[in-house]
């Protein structure tokens, strides 16, 4: 799932500075579950902002709504009638969800309550890792499921690196080092073997940018 | 301030079923006096409370509001008191950034033997927010 997180109440403070009536919309798919965009936070963040509205003496009204997806015209098609209400929209969609309402409402703003950052899953309680960067050019069949490109600090496809330390990368010793993690998995499933194969330099249009899949 | 319009706090208290609401009814019994500014809210575990209860408490006018559960290593539900904990100190954070301050708002621990700690604390709290005055949004 993508991964985001709120930004700070003041940025979205300025941000709906100039705006009267906002709508806060929230997701309810992968920010959802990150807690960063779902039903709650739109109350929290709502509630919050009225709160700071209230101290500071602004007059500006608020809706929340959360659709399921804001990444699909079919889920957005619900605020058609509520858009009319509102100065601006502030998104708690990851940036793929505040461009399709965007695109699908371009006479209003819509604001980005969130940082987008990268795409990957649940570890443990509040804790979520990067596990994939999209390249285009998989090779987890060759990594026993771990992908290097992702989760090896430097990206390496030959590895690992002479700064491996107890399983920890030389770079943040916070961080597990992904081509221990390989060999240790690769290990578990009798392919060590596959450790000793050389990758060429990897072709790093895969995907050109932006990316456009057209199925055939 | 006259005598007649002295500021007098309206403070939410959030209390759990299985202590403080019980130390609060202890307190009754035990004919201890303690300030009449707490207004109690039952409920079932102090886990139950949500950051969005707290920050609607204040939205509603509230100048204070505590949150009271079991003795840490207590509670019925295991670990209610601790998420409460961590939730409140989360409301914390907000309202320090909205600008109401994060010390209208705090979280205590008791069990329900303790009728005597809950007016003490009704005490604490009712001090507190007197000194601290109106909550800025009351009436807004």
């Amino acid at each position: 799932m993508i991964v985001a997180k709120q930004k700070p109440l003041e940025e979205i403070k300025e941000m709906i500075e100039d705006y009267k009536k906002v709508l806060v919309l929230g997701c309810g798919t992968c920010t959802a579950i990150c807690l960063a965009g779902g039903d709650k936070e739109v109350a929290v963040l709502t509630s919050s902002l009225r709160l700071a509205d209230k101290v500071s003496g602004n007059k500006r009204t608020f809706k929340e709504h959360t659709v399921e997806r804001q990444c699909e015209w079919e889920f957005i098609e619900e605020l058609k009638e509520q858009v009319k209400e509102v100065d601006a929209i502030l998104s708690l969609g990851c940036g793929v969800g505040v461009q399709t309402t965007s695109e699908r409402f371009p006479e209003i703003p819509v604001l980005p309550g969130l940082d987008t950052l990268f795409m990957g899953m649940p570890q443990q309680e509040r804790v979520w890792v990067e596990q994939c960067s999209g390249c285009g050019n998989c090779i987890l069949d060759q990594t026993g499921g771990i992908c290097p490109i992702t989760r090896c600090t430097k990206g390496l496809l030959n590895g690992p690196c002479g700064g491996t330390n107890d399983g920890k990368c030389e770079v943040d010793p916070e961080k597990d080092c992904a081509w221990t993690l390989i060999y240790q998995r690769l290990e578990k499933q009798g392919k060590l073997d596959l450790m000793r194969q050389y990758y060429p330099p990897r072709n790093f249009q895969a995907v050109v940018r932006p990316g456009k899949v057209t199925m055939e | 301030m006259t005598p007649e319009n002295r500021f007098e706090p309206e403070i939410v208290a959030f209390c759990c079923h299985y202590c403080a609401y019980a130390a609060a009814d202890l307190a009754g019994v035990m004919r201890l006096q303690y300030p009449t500014n707490i207004r109690i809210i039952e409920i079932p575990c102090s886990g139950t409370i949500d950051v969005l209860h707290l920050l609607k408490a204040f939205e509603q006018g509230a100048d204070g509001v505590l949150v009271a559960g079991c003795l840490k290593g207590g509670c019925h539900f295991i670990e209610g008191n601790i998420r409460a904990e961590r939730r409140v100190e989360r409301a914390k954070n907000i309202l320090d950034k909205v600008g109401l301050g994060k010390d209208r708002l705090e979280m205590f621990f008791m069990s329900s033997s303790e009728g005597a700690r809950f007016a003490q604390v009704a005490r604490e709290m009712t001090e507190r927010v007197n000194k601290l005055g109106p909550s800025p949004i009351k009436g807004v």
